[in-house]
């Protein structure tokens, strides 16, 4: 396998300028969204999904000021993508194993094979993955898994103009990105943050990770993903547990008081023994076919 | 869980927008909660054709083969038409992946399916079925021929015997396959809701008997109606109570009027089972109202995922907290 590749954005320097969002709709030939107007300062994608796998989010922080006027603060501007999961739910959950993990660690769909099951949609912790409605297949980034085959970075890492979005092998990221929070902290910006760097988080790292100024969650990002199938051997032995009590109380109902078991609680085990005439009507045609 | 977990603290809770976070379920209605229903329905249909066999209720079991098998097969059509993609259907069993639910799901769904439709054939045989073949020691052989005239019989009971394994996964399985998700009113709920489902199952399965079934020999299935019955309610009262803040979905909105109506259909329809041995009329009603209870409890658990997965508050809320505890944790 190939070294871990993956995206560090560094949400600091970006400006909002959506070239990503336009190389990879271009470069990945994606439907358009709908040309929605979210009213949401100047975000017009909402969210990531089906046909949109770079979404640049636009926050507006407002500090009331003295004379009583609202002024904007700060603006926050992140591009969010598929995180490329170390454990990904996604790909946990497949059951056709459209999804794959390729050899440059990153997870993708073969859309040849995807069914439409819609698993993956709901699984997924970041709401990323989601079902083209009109084609019924599951679509979600796949790191530009056939620009990087011909040596090439994703398109939208190409694109960007300010380096926001970097491009690289993962572990060589990830020291970029301890120096870049260091100095941002240095700089006396503490509210600097790496989201989704490390390998002890809820989905064993992410692929594609960023630079937070804020909390995750102004971002539309959860503040502490968990791949679900982690709780898979628990999710189980609960539901063996009611399939054997299942089991267990329909047996009761046959075998339990008398009283329970209609006319035919004579003998337990054949209660048609020595009783012809008991035989209901298909007994009693097994007879005449002597 | 606790009273001070039940209030959600607004002012805490940050996000983009008021926009989800994950996205909700895109299963369709009624295709796949009536799935869930049908699905159950089979299971415990299975498991009470086997019981019936072995303690010679013919007319029960013949009843409860029947069900079981339309059941696996409308159920597995449904979930055929629910694909984004029909036409591949069969991709489902293209592999085994035991980290799927939906994987082990359609595994254990087909052996269900084919056993449960091979197990019609016992009943065809012309030898009586009026029990197990001698392939069981200490069992006796049914029917006033003694050994075995055919070979339809020992086969469809084999499948049916086989059928009271995959009977009991197939009414529980579907409880992982939603619970293994980000939803957060699902995957926290993985404790109660298989025994939800299997309790929903069971008062399913009983009243299709109780209805399929002359009454003097549906008196088994009337008692699977209602331990189903009381099983459902007491899972989904622990369940919402266990949740706290997370059972809300449950509660409000058109998920909670649709659990309210399942609770009350279920717990009247059980109540109406235990008495309604002597009567067409309160047979009827019960079976009817069970039915429906099932049907709504599935509707209302979709619902209810896509309330919590809709509502940013449901994901963040439980996840900073989990993140602050840690904290405290660490700095204590």
């Amino acid at each position: 396998m190939a070294e871990r590749m993956g995206f560090f954005t560094d949400t600091s320097v970006c400006i909002g300028c959506k070239a990503c969002e336009v190389a990879c709709k271009e470069w990945n030939q994606l439907p358009d969204d709908g040309f929605v107007f979210e009213a949401t300062s100047y975000d017009n994608t909402g969210m990531l999904g089906a046909s949109t796998w770079r979404h640049v989010a636009f926050i507006e922080q407002a500090r009331p000021a003295p004379d009583g006027d609202d002024g904007v603060e700060r603006w926050l501007m992140s591009s969010d993508v598929c995180k490329h999961c170390t454990h990904a739910a996604c790909l946990d959950v497949c059951p056709t194993g459209a999804l794959f993990r390729t050899e440059f660690d990153t997870v993708v769909v073969q859309s040849d094979i995807c069914n439409g099951c819609g698993y993956c949609v709901p699984a997924c912790p970041f709401g990323v993955i989601d079902r083209r409605e009109e084609d019924g297949r599951a679509w979600k980034c796949t790191m530009c898994y056939d620009r990087q085959r011909g040596g090439l970075e994703p398109a939208c890492a190409k694109a960007c103009p300010t380096d926001s979005i970097q491009f690289g092998p993962l572990d060589e990221l990830r020291s970029r990105a301890e120096e870049r929070v260091a100095r941002l902290r240095a700089d006396g910006r503490e509210e600097a943050r790496l989201y989704g760097e490390s390998p002890s988080d809820g989905v064993g790292g992410a692929g594609a990770f960023f630079l937070l100024l804020d909390e995750p969650e102004v971002y539309g990002l959860p503040p502490d993903p968990v791949v679900t199938t982690r709780d898979l051997p628990a999710l189980w032995r609960w539901a063996g547990a009611a399939a054997v009590s299942a089991a267990g109380a329909v047996a009761l109902a046959f075998l339990g008081p008398r009283g329970w078991g209609g006319s035919r609680g004579r003998g337990r085990w054949g209660g048609s023994r020595g009783l012809p005439g008991s035989h209901g009507v298909l007994g009693s045609r097994g007879g005449g076919g002597r | 869980m606790t009273r001070e977990r039940a209030v959600v603290p607004e002012a805490e809770f940050r996000s983009y927008y008021g926009r989800p976070v994950i996205k909700p379920p895109i299963w369709h209605e009624p295709h796949m909660p009536t799935y869930l229903y049908l699905g159950g329905m089979s299971g415990v249909s299975s498991m009470m054709a086997v019981m019936a066999r072995l303690t010679g209720r013919d007319r029960l079991a013949g009843t409860a083969r029947v069900a079981a098998a339309a059941g696996a097969a409308f159920g597995a059509a449904l979930l055929a038409a629910e694909l984004g993609r029909p036409e591949r259907f069969l991709n489902m069993l293209r592999i085994f992946k035991p980290t799927s639910p939906m994987s082990v799901g359609s595994w254990i769904l087909a052996a269900q399916g084919g056993l449960s439709a091979a197990a019609l054939v016992g009943p065809l045989d012309g030898a009586s079925p009026g029990g197990l073949p001698d392939v069981l020691p200490g069992v006796r052989t049914g029917g006033p021929d003694g050994p075995l005239a055919g070979v339809l019989r020992p086969l469809g009971d084999a499948a049916l015997l086989a059928s009271g394994v995959t009977g009991p996964l197939t009414a529980t399985y579907t409880a992982v396959l939603v619970a293994d998700t980000a939803v957060p009113a699902w995957h926290e709920a993985y404790r109660e809701l298989p025994f939800l489902f299997a309790g929903s199952a069971m008062a399913a399965a009983g009243a299709v008997s109780m209805l399929g079934t002359p009454r003097a020999h549906a008196g088994p299935a009337r008692a699977v109606a209602v331990l189903g019955a009381a099983m459902e309610t007491v899972a989904g009262e622990a369940m919402e109570r266990r949740l706290g803040f997370l059972g809300e979905p449950y509660r409000t909105g058109r998920a909670g009027r649709l659990m309210r109506t399942a609770r009350a259909l279920t717990a009247g329809g059980g109540l109406l089972a235990v008495v309604a041995g002597r009567s067409r009329t309160l047979t009827a009603l019960s079976g009817l109202a069970l039915t429906a209870g099932s049907l709504c409890t599935r509707f209302g658990i979709l619902e209810a995922g896509r309330a919590s997965a809709a509502d940013p508050k449901y994901t963040v809320v439980p996840q900073r907290r989990r993140l602050d505890a840690a904290r405290e944790r660490q700095d204590s």
